[in-house]
């Protein structure tokens, strides 16, 4: 046994390690492959040992062998043994094979969970960073669901290279299983403020990266960003954080205004080019978002311009590149601006880097005007030549057919030269972009009526010279200009002018060589030109001409009838059938031409390519519902109906195809004719129409009449260039013509010309031809919208989750538990069982212990710590314990704590309005916050106390040992009626109102705004706002009889000095104390963490550990700070007092369940009082809203003038009121579980409404 | 977030790939050779973006390079990464590589790639960065080697002096070869930090 042990390390020592492989690779490499296939070989052999040492090795060259493109997955078990090894070093190899070749279909990962869990918790730290590195790459919704709790245990770990791999890989957990977002958000957002600067830089990269796709539900945490952007110095988070405001800023204009100053601060300020490169970027984003309400963001944008000149100008070529790259999203809004740099982009066409030439050419497409159209394209026509490479030549081409045709081809005034342009490009050689030239052909020729004999003649030579473009077979993709050539030479054949010739062009025999489906458009154009030249002769007397052409004709159909290509032969069958027959007529001298013309009367109008989709449905006609009845189950099969529409349609209509004679077809067209004359909507070719283009984008495509100089004829190939000078000519003339024009006060140029003014505008250049361009046809009353369908499959989407809405029962994350099934099941069922059971069982025995005191608790806390971790090793252990399973689902609850959305929106929009920025928006907000100040301090003597904030300490580690005692009540109440009003920033009390709404509905007044604001202490120098507490935080691992509250308090400096060095004190009390620092004295202040320049206010935030909830308390406080001007600086002092009411430690807690709700007033365990209120004579949807907001309960059912509700202190006890009211009378029926602390919150709701 | 990692030396053989979205063995090899094909014909002192990102993912996608001595360091990004940024990142990695390998060149990435996805996972997590301090970097590279070291213990020790003895006779010692380190010089890359 020994022997064989020694043996076998033995035999390890030669067994090859990673090395020799390498090593061996490379000394067979003619025969690589081969010598591969034996190292797998002893691969599997080593797999197959005990020896964990053996096959980690083996596993790890395995590693190699898939990054060398071997596929590895049949080792994926064999993977897995390793992974699964208490050793660090063999761990490790398994996870990083598995990280290299797992995947979502991998079957062996759903073995993994429990082995990557028990890694996770391990006492070593790289034991978890291994697997959490190894998670994110292999993460599969099963392992994102069911270790989504682990991982969010661990974004609290003490270690902080374990917070900041464990936040990191939230993201991918969110992306697997996203239900998994709203429940983790509010730690996710606590470690923003992480004091390690890793761990912030992850959270910073998380939210950045879910908001990237998902903006609009992060805007919340703009306020928190802004912070971070102005106090971190790390370079990497600063430009996630700008990067992320540039995403932000389009949803919230007064966001971007907020963002310009620290933001050219930081443009002036920075070294680090990328930084300015981002913040230019962002400071961009805002002028976007703005470019519509402020106009003097002038210098910003210059200040931009100048900085990314700076960087085009610099010698690295990826500045360089990333200048231009900002400078074309410049382009977009301030096209002005960009355009005074065109020699610098210009001169980037020549650099030798072509990721900067097609940069600048981006460029280009949006600097274009009417003005430099032609010299642009002209020099990019020099490239063109110059061009060496493919792909950068197609590129320059696709950009200059994308510069001309831009929105509806505004820009260009002469269409002879753009149709110049486009023939010069069919000389390219070797272009795959045939196709878009010949679109462009064929629009343009279709759009521009008068263009047409112009293109009509190019495109015959163009076919007469067909040879050049086919000569070579390695140019196909040009041939494809042929295609629009035939097809525009065909339908606009009356502008021949020798048909004859172009006919005889386009039957070459060479032609046949040609793709099928050019031949096609060939054969069927040949007829359209057969039937021109048909009709031009009919009218002599000589019928020869006529005679020879269809002669001509049967000589060379022959050719097209034998092709290959069906489409070829059935068309050149059928025309060759027509001309014997119409041959046959010329012979009897039957004049045919009139109905041979008929067979390709009519004009085709050009579609738009979404016309099809916008065509409205008309009234009255539902898609979806049966044309038939439905065929019945019972039916038999011959009386199926008949009319499956799919079936019949093509078949009768291909009938009709061939049915149909010339004459029919002519007598339709007519018809069609007729009812197009008669239909408005129809734009046609008569002049009488033109009247009609009023559609968008026309407009601004002036009509002219312009008594043409000189037609141009240029014989062959036409030089653009010509066409540039003509222009330039041109418009000379029209200058000297529109000046003497306007001494005689207009007569010729009517329509369009407008007052011109100085040097030549825009609009001032005149096309050069009658141009009308006919839109597309859309149907009748389209829809506007075109957007385009998103990727359904974007993963992304499924992360459009409102994380400022109250977190649900339902959506806890899912904990271990011995029956998965509980978990997926309602949150019905988990009310039900989990609280009657459980909260029975507990609340005596707990109520108890609460007595005995805090000592009995931390011990009580350890041991369960204790437990829960040998919970974690020993997975049967828990599932003999269902309950507690069910236990520490419900402390996932209390460790995320609802946030609510009213909370949210309004510290934005203080935050926002409280903008310290741009005077001019500041004296606007300036009175109003005044006044706002006014009515809070008039309306609210005593303050009601402290906000609770997200900032959660640092201390959390052992979140999830706290039991939450489950006891529920009913209680009932009255109430009365009365006003109050404190109001300014405007509250939608989203909560409160989806809670009403629960109920039956009555239609309901809008609710009076309502603000959480109360003035605490003022004087000359600075006032003191404090925010009402929204919700409290129970801090997770705190003792049950110790909770914390955030105060958020706001200070506004009123002076004109400068306020610094604020020093904020509070007295403690036994009950309630101010938390310090470590190492502070319990009678130390905290330090404001700012300063306050004149008129500026901003909001700092205090924690207060609380013992008993019961009572409201009072704490007494000082601030203390120094004025300081110009001259003098002077310490002064403020008192005030800090009120913490009994409301205040209430958490709204939704209770969507009536059931649960009824079943917890049943239980008995709750001690009822109740209140009456008087005169009450608001509605009573606001009355339920008020107490939503500023007592935080939430509705749970209301029938007509009744409403029970719910609340939950943060120490568990329930709150349950039936609201009921009757002419002006409110009785309050309260229960609760704990008396004091009942008779507390109706003295405060009683207060409330007598206040109003 | 960063798509992909691909190092390959000037003839396009991987020395480390690592992708963040799954691929088949197939795929990867042909990103892999399209990507050297496009980044192995540029020009020494043009710049380091590439829009060629349509192996990966789509038009959103970036690959930014950096071409030291007989290596290349391609990653391959969207959108949401700062340019300048990724480069500096490739610096930092090639600067940790420097660090611990003791002047890195490429044979040290050939027969230690084990190594280099090591030290990579402590920078670059499912595609996201991780750590971008360089001293943070090697401390905790440095600290799993220790306990790689502590674990091999005496068992490892015979097997270290067998593969002692095979490297003793071959032509084909890492340290023998000078294939020219990778020498550590970033003239234009502005500061960062």
């Amino acid at each position: 046994m020994a022997l064989k042990i020694v043996k076998g390390s033995i035999d390890r020592m030669f067994d090859k390690n990673l090395q020799d492989l390498v090593r061996g690779i490379r000394n067979h490499k003619e025969d690589e492959a081969k010598y591969i296939s034996t190292c797998i070989d002893e691969i599997k052999q080593e797999l197959k040992q005990d020896n964990i040492a053996v096959k980690a090795n083996a596993v790890c060259k395995l590693t190699y062998l898939q990054m060398l493109g071997y596929d590895v997955s049949w080792a994926a078990f064999n993977i897995v043994e390793v992974m699964s090894s208490s050793k660090f070093t063999y761990k490790r190899i398994g996870y990083l094979a598995a990280s290299q070749c797992f995947h979502e279909g991998t079957d062996v990962i759903m073995l993994t969970t429990n082995q990557i869990r028990k890694d996770l918790s391990s006492p070593h730290q790289y034991d978890t960073g291994v697997a959490l590195t190894g998670l994110s790459c292999f993460v599969t919704p099963d392992l994102a669901r069911d270790l989504a709790n682990d991982i969010m245990t661990l974004m609290s770990h003490t270690k902080p290279y374990i917070r900041k791999k464990a936040v990191l890989i939230m993201y991918k957990v969110f992306l697997k299983y996203p239900e998994s977002l709203r429940p983790a958000f509010p730690r996710l957002k606590e470690k923003l403020e992480d004091p390690d600067p890793g761990v912030q830089s992850a959270a910073v990269n998380v939210i950045c990266e879910l908001a990237r796709r998902n903006p609009k539900n992060y805007l919340s945490l703009a306020p928190l960003f802004f912070k971070l952007m102005t106090s971190s110095t790390n370079n990497w988070v600063l430009i996630k954080i700008i990067k992320l405001f540039g995403a932000l800023t389009p949803l919230e204009p007064r966001l971007g205004k907020k963002l310009i100053e620290p933001l050219t601060n930081l443009i002036h300020s920075t070294s680090a080019m990328s930084l300015l490169y981002e913040c230019v970027n962002t400071v961009i984003a805002v002028l976007i978002s703005l470019s519509s309400g402020m106009p003097n963001h002038s210098a910003s944008i210059q200040l931009c311009v100048q900085k990314l000149r700076i960087l085009i100008e610099d010698s690295d070529q990826n500045l360089k590149y990333l200048g231009l790259l900002a400078m074309s999203k410049i382009l977009k809004t301030h096209p002005k601006s960009v355009q005074s740099h065109k020699d610098l982009i210009l001169q980037c066409l020549d650099d030798k880097d072509e990721s900067i030439r097609l940069r600048a050419l981006d460029l280009l497409y949006g600097m274009v005007s009417k003005k430099n159209l032609m010299e642009i394209v002209k020099k990019l026509m020099l490239h063109v030549d110059k061009a060496e490479g493919t792909t950068y030549r197609d590129e320059l081409l696709t950009k200059i057919i994308d510069i001309c045709s831009q929105s509806n081809y505004q820009y260009i005034t002469n269409f002879e030269w753009y149709i110049s342009i486009l023939v010069e490009l069919t000389r390219l050689e070797g272009t795959r972009h045939g196709h878009l030239i010949a679109s462009q052909m064929l629009d343009v020729a279709i759009r521009v009526k008068a263009i047409r004999g112009f293109a009509v003649a190019q495109m015959a030579t163009l076919l007469d010279n067909a040879h050049l473009l086919t000569g070579n077979t390695q140019r196909n993709g040009i041939c494809e200009v042929l295609y629009a050539a035939a097809w525009i030479c065909g339908e606009f054949s009356e502008h021949l002018e020798d048909p004859m010739q172009t006919l005889e062009a386009m039957l070459r025999p060479k032609v046949a060589t040609l793709p099928g489906h050019i031949q096609a458009v060939y054969v069927q154009n040949a007829a359209k030109l057969f039937a021109t030249v048909l009709r031009k002769h009919e009218g002599e007397t000589d019928s020869h001409a006529a005679q020879e052409t269809s002669q001509l004709l049967i000589d060379r159909l022959p050719l097209f009838v034998q092709s290959a290509n069906l489409e070829v032969q059935e068309r050149a069958s059928c025309i060759l059938q027509l001309v014997k027959y119409i041959q046959k007529l010329q012979q009897k001298k039957v004049e045919v031409a009139e109905e041979v013309t008929a067979l390709f009367a009519g004009e085709l109008n050009p579609v738009a390519p979404k016309a099809q989709k916008k065509v409205p449905v008309p009234e009255g006609l539902d898609l979806d519902a049966w044309i038939n009845k439905p065929p019945s189950e019972s039916e038999s099969e011959d009386e199926k109906p008949k009319a499956v529409f799919a079936k019949e349609e093509p078949k009768h209509s291909r009938s009709r195809h061939t049915e149909v004679d010339e004459k029919e077809l002519a007598r339709r067209r007519e018809a069609r004719k007729r009812e197009q004359a008669n239909n408005p909507f129809y734009i046609k070719a008569s002049p009488s129409s033109q009247k009609v283009y009023d559609a968008p984008g026309v407009e601004h495509i002036p009509v002219v009449q312009i008594d043409l100089s000189v037609p141009l004829k240029v014989p062959g190939m036409p030089m653009s260039d010509q066409y540039l000078k003509l222009e330039e000519e041109r418009r000379q003339k029209e200058k000297a013509e529109r000046k003497k024009e306007k001494k005689k006060k207009r007569e010729k140029r009517g329509k369009e010309r407008k007052a011109d003014s100085g040097p030549e505008s825009e609009e001032d250049i005149a096309p050069a031809h009658q141009v009308d361009i006919v839109t597309e046809e859309m149907p009748e009353n389209a829809l506007p919208s075109d957007d385009d369908d998103k990727d359904p499959n974007d993963p992304h989407k499924a992360l459009d989750i409102d994380l400022d809405k109250p977190l649900a029962d339902s959506e806890k994350l899912p904990v271990r538990t011995h029956r998965p099934e509980v978990l997926k099941s309602p949150a019905e069922d988990r009310v039900n069982e989990s609280i009657p059971q459980e909260t029975k069982k507990r609340s005596g025995k707990e109520k108890k212990e609460k007595k005995k005191g805090k000592e009995k608790d931390r011990k009580r806390s350890k041991e369960e710590k204790k437990k829960k971790k040998h919970k974690e090793v020993e997975e049967e252990l828990l599932e003999s314990h269902p309950e507690e399973a069910v236990q520490s689902e419900e402390t996932k609850e209390a460790a995320t704590p609802p946030t609510s959305t009213s909370a949210e929106a309004s510290e934005l929009d203080f935050w926002l309005c409280s903008a310290p920025v741009p005077p001019a928006a500041q004296e606007e907000t300036a009175p109003s916050s005044a006044a706002a100040v006014d009515t809070s301090s008039a309306a609210a003597p005593e303050s009601e106390p402290d906000e609770p904030k997200d900032a959660e300490p640092e201390d959390t580690k052992s979140s999830k040992h706290k039991k939450k005692k489950q006891k529920k009540e009913k209680e009932e109440k009255e109430k009365k009626k009365k006003k109050r009003h404190h109001h300014h920033h405007h509250h939608s009390n989203a909560g409160g109102e989806d809670s009403v709404q629960n109920g039956t509905v009555e239609e309901e007044e809008p609710l009076p705004p309502m603000s959480n604001y109360f003035l605490l202490a003022e004087n000359s120098y600075i006032k003191m706002m404090k925010e009402d507490a929204d919700q409290v935080y129970d801090i997770q691992g705190n003792h049950q009889d110790e909770s914390k509250v955030v105060v958020s308090v706001i200070f506004e400096n009123k002076s004109d000095s400068f306020l610094k060095s604020m020093e904020f004190n509070v007295l403690d009390s036994l009950n309630s104390k101010l938390q310090r620092p470590e190492g502070a004295g319990a009678h130390d202040s905290l330090t404001v963490p700012f300063q306050l320049p004149p008129g500026i206010s901003n909001e700092a935030h205090f924690v207060f550990s609380v013992q008993s909830i019961v009572m409201p308390q009072k704490l007494k406080g000082t601030l203390t700070f120094i004025v300081k001007s110009d001259e003098s600086s002077t310490h002064e002092k403020l008192d005030f007092k800090l009120h913490f009411t009994c409301t205040s430690y209430l958490i709204t807690t939704p209770c969507y369940l009536y059931d649960a709700y009824a079943k917890l007033l049943e239980s008995g365990d709750l001690k009822g009082s109740s209140l009456r209120l008087e005169g009450i004579n608001m509605p009573f949807h606001h009355l339920l809203a008020r107490i939503c907001f500023h007592h935080h309960f939430s509705v749970v059912e209301r029938i007509d003038s009744c409403a029970s509700m719910y609340s939950r202190s943060i120490q568990g006890h329930h709150v349950c009121l039936l609201v009921k009211t009757s002419d002006q009378t409110v009785s309050i029926d309260a229960k609760c579980d704990e008396p004091s602390l009942l008779g507390n919150v109706l003295d405060e709701i009683k207060q409330t409404f007598s206040k109003c | 977030m960063i798509k992909a990692i691909l190092i390959f030396n000037n003839h396009g053989k991987p020395r480390l790939s690592k992708f963040y979205e799954h691929y088949t063995e197939d795929t990867e090899q042909q990103i892999i050779r399209e990507t050297f094909h496009l980044v192995s014909k540029r020009d020494e002192n043009i710049c380091n973006f590439l829009e060629g990102g349509l192996l990966i993912g789509g038009s959103d996608n970036k690959l930014i390079y950096r071409h030291y001595a007989t290596l290349y360091f391609v990653f391959c990004v969207d959108s949401s990464e700062s340019e300048l940024g990724i480069l500096d990142l490739i610096q930092v990695l090639v600067e940790t590589l420097d660090k611990c390998f003791e002047n890195v060149c490429e044979l040290d990435l050939i027969f230690h790639v084990d190594k280099v996805h090591n030290i990579l996972a402590e920078m670059v997590m499912g595609g996201m960065v991780l750590e971008t301090n360089m001293s943070e970097i090697i401390t905790q590279v440095e600290a799993q080697g220790k306990m790689e070291k502590s674990e091999a213990g005496i068992t490892g020790a015979p097997a270290r002096a067998v593969s002692a003895v095979k490297n003793m006779n071959l032509p084909e010692m890492p340290k023998n070869i000078n294939i020219g380190d990778i020498s550590i010089k970033v003239p234009n890359l502005p500061s960062f930090k």
